[in-house]
């Protein structure tokens, strides 16, 4: 678990953060934060802090979104299997990335939901169909059980290459 | 024909003009500054030039005085690059640029020192005379990495900015520890006795002239902001203030035996934040320019004198003491990095890799400061022994270290690379998870960065602002600034064309549109699929992927030396996005 450093460390820009100084984040709090203004995905990411709709977030929701990106330590990959898997495990990691691709939370990534994010994270300078025609590659390579639509197994399949442990995990929480 | 009157006039410009056209010259050919820094260019212009009047003159051409490098060379440089320093970066890996800084480079004097002091004890070199003051007087000097040779060849290859800014900012810190380091051992040459209490007094300077040019720089940069707080009136000499409170720093600094460059880039980085609040967007502008222009013309001058300076009768060629000269100090250098790195390493998690390692040792360039404070030696028997190796390691590091550590890296990056290209899917996810690491790091801030930055932040919005600023209102971050100029330009679009006209049609795909094409769409998917199997389209698909994908903030240098940082591609896209997210919202 996150040791006491780390608490007192993300309390303190928990607070710096927050402007209204009443212990709760407001979504323009976290618009205030330069650096996440020009992330293409800075909208999405500010609304996976907030529980299902509620304006504010406390110290607690803060930290429990955080600690999804935990570097997973040597020691607990080998934990044992009947605890509850923690938050930083690869599949909760990989979990917390679909939910920002999966607006409708109807557990697949349809057609639509992928063009949305393409479109964001895209220049200007592609077309529409360019764009579809992309978006159909990325479902066509992914799909499986045939429904035009990427479910998490098939998420997670397709990211099986990929060091999700190291892209996903903040370097100083450990 | 009155030559006499003009002279010195005529001659500097025309080796300002020389300079510049042989610029234009280089970039001419495209393909020349790939393979070849342009460093070494000009080394080499300097060197043909060097060749000619030797043969003309049959007599030595003119060195390079230390004094006109020093007083009128340096600064510009070291400006441009404090106040383009992009501060978050620098003060974040501030605690492992001054290790470098600091702790590195007596690293290496001592190392160097010593070791060419027991290549002198081999009888058969002839090199006895050489004493062992002598020996780390010459480490002190040829130790430091020069940030001028560092930032030109660095240009060449694209290194993520962390890495930059550690080299860059290690070479622009060190000058304080060279400082005193030579000024010690020189008047330890000419001191009879060496007592310990001088060697403590040594140790104690070296705080000084690091802090005390520190608060020089940071007292000409308030000053500065304060004077441009009652510019309203007089736009015109806006820039100039700029220029000459840097200036008199540096001056300051060095007239008091300080660091000069850290003063400057004191200065450069106090005074940013509030004279580019107070002047106008054009004297802004123009300063900008004119510090690019003043730092590339510098920039351009010293490797050419360099160049010239070479040839000549000043050199004594011991070939042995030269060679180990520039062994020791490739060796001295890796094991320095090595040793620190693994002591940062503990300490931050952020770990240094060790291509990241090779690249530091690699690019520890010597460049001109060495080749100045070599000539500003007292004179003592040995002296051209001490220009020929240094005048060797210089033309050794930018040559062939400049020339090959392109290749190299790019060597050391092939080997990492997946055996397999990603496909489609994964390259759009991975950008995805980058993107996503990048926000999260953003709102959790970094390794106790927020207690210093808030207290500084407290500090500056209860009193400096108050004092330097001429409009107290909440400072607004560029961004803002960004923010806002986007949307008047929004508006005036909307009041010239009634409607949007910029880029592509914005998909609101959740829209009723979308509900009716949704029998289209299936249609389109099968007509498209085999296209979509059709190995040129995805090669295709790649390539527009590759090239069209907003780059995560933290790849590319924030630092150029030949353009103005807002004229480069990562700014272009974060006005894209500013822009698609403004029409979603």
């Amino acid at each position: 678990s996150v040791s006491h450093s780390q608490i007192t460390r993300l309390y303190s820009r928990f607070t710096s953060l927050d402007k209204g100084e009443n212990g709760t984040l407001s979504r323009e709090d976290f618009q205030r934060i330069p650096e996440l203004a020009i992330n293409p995905l800075g909208d999405r990411i500010i609304n996976a802090f907030f529980p299902e709709g509620e304006d504010q977030v406390n110290f607690r929701g803060f930290m429990r979104t955080l600690a999804h990106f935990r570097p997973i330590e040597d020691n607990e990959k080998s934990r044992d299997q009947n605890g509850p898997e923690p938050l930083n495990s690869r599949s909760n990691k990989l979990h917390f990335a679909f939910r920002l691709y999966d607006l409708d939370k109807d557990d697949k990534i349809s057609r639509d939901e992928l063009l949305q994010v393409l479109r964001m994270m895209v220049g200007v300078n592609i077309s529409d169909e360019q764009l579809g025609s992309i978006a159909d590659r990325t479902i066509q390579e992914a799909d499986q059980d045939g429904d035009s639509a990427i479910s998490f197994a098939e998420f997670v399949k397709v990211l099986e290459k990929v060091d999700v442990e190291q892209k996903m995990s903040i370097r100083f929480l450990h | 024909l009155d030559y006499q009157h003009v002279q010195v006039p005529f001659e500097i410009t025309l080796w300002i003009m020389l300079a510049s056209l042989a610029k234009i010259g280089f970039h001419l050919y495209n393909k020349l500054p790939s393979v070849v820094p342009e460093s070494c260019l000009l080394i080499f212009v300097g060197l043909i030039m060097g060749g000619i009047i030797y043969g003309l003159n049959d007599r030595s051409p003119p060195v390079m005085d230390s004094d006109i490098f020093f007083l009128y060379l340096l600064p510009p440089i070291v400006l441009d690059a404090g106040y383009f320093m992009p501060s978050r970066p620098f003060f974040e890996n501030i605690g492992t640029i001054l290790l470098y800084a600091v702790v590195g480079t007596i690293w290496n004097v001592f190392g160097i020192g010593f070791s060419l002091y027991g290549i002198c004890q081999v009888r058969v070199f002839q090199l006895q005379d050489v004493s062992l003051l002598h020996n780390l007087l010459f480490g002190s000097l040829i130790a430091a990495v020069d940030p001028v040779a560092v930032l030109a060849v660095f240009e060449e290859i694209h290194v993520n900015e962390k890495l930059h800014i550690l080299v860059f900012g290690e070479s622009l810190l060190n000058d304080a520890v060279t400082v005193v380091l030579y000024k010690l051992f020189r008047s330890f040459c000419e001191m009879p006795t060496i007592k310990s209490t001088d060697v403590f007094a040594g140790v104690g300077k070296f705080f000084v002239v690091g802090l005390g040019g520190v608060l020089v720089g940071l007292s000409f940069g308030f000053t500065a902001a304060f004077t441009t707080r009652f510019t309203k009136d007089i736009r015109v000499i806006e820039p100039l203030f700029v220029f000459l409170y840097s200036y008199l720093s540096y001056l300051t600094a060095e007239m008091f035996h300080l660091s000069g460059i850290v003063a400057i880039i004191a200065c450069a980085m106090g005074m940013k934040r509030y004279v580019e609040a107070n002047i106008s967007l054009k004297s802004h502008t123009t300063v900008k320019y004119f510090m690019k222009m003043w730092s590339s013309v510098s920039d351009t001058l010293i490797f050419i004198f360099l160049g010239v300076s070479t040839i000549g009768e000043n050199h004594e060629w011991n070939w042995p003491y030269i060679c180990f000269t520039v062994i020791f100090c490739l060796v001295w250098r890796a094991l320095g990095v090595l040793v620190l790195t693994f002591f940062v390493n503990r300490f931050h998690v952020n770990t240094i890799t060790s291509k990241d390692q090779f690249i530091i040792a690699y690019g520890g360039l010597r460049g001109a400061i060495c080749f100045s404070l070599v000539f500003l030696l007292p004179e003592f028997h040995r002296k051209k022994l001490f220009i020929a190796a240094t005048t060797v390691v210089i033309l050794f590091t930018v040559f062939v270290q400049g020339m090959t550590i392109r290749p190299l890296v790019d060597l050391l990056a092939v080997k990492r690379k997946r055996e397999s290209a990603p496909t489609v899917g994964e390259q759009i996810h991975i950008r995805f998870l980058d993107h996503l690491l990048a926000g999260i790091e953003d709102i959790s801030g970094h390794w106790g960065q927020y207690y210093w930055k808030d207290k500084l932040e407290y500090f500056n919005s209860k009193y400096l602002q108050k004092i330097l600023l001429r409009e107290y209102d909440q400072p607004k971050s560029s961004i803002v600034l960004l923010y806002e100029k986007l949307e008047r330009k929004h508006a005036i679009e909307l009041a010239e064309a009634g409607q949007l006209g910029h880029g592509p049609a914005h998909p609101s795909l959740l829209g009723p549109g979308f509900l009716c094409s949704s029998n289209d769409r299936t249609l389109r998917t099968d007509q498209k699929l085999e296209d979509i199997q059709n190995p040129d389209v995805l090669d295709n698909m790649q390539e527009i992927l590759a090239r069209n994908l907003y780059r995560i903030r933290r790849t590319g240098p924030a630092y150029n030396r030949h353009t103005l940082p807002g004229e480069s591609e990562p700014s272009e896209h974060a006005k894209e996005i500013l822009i698609l997210r403004h029409k979603g919202l």
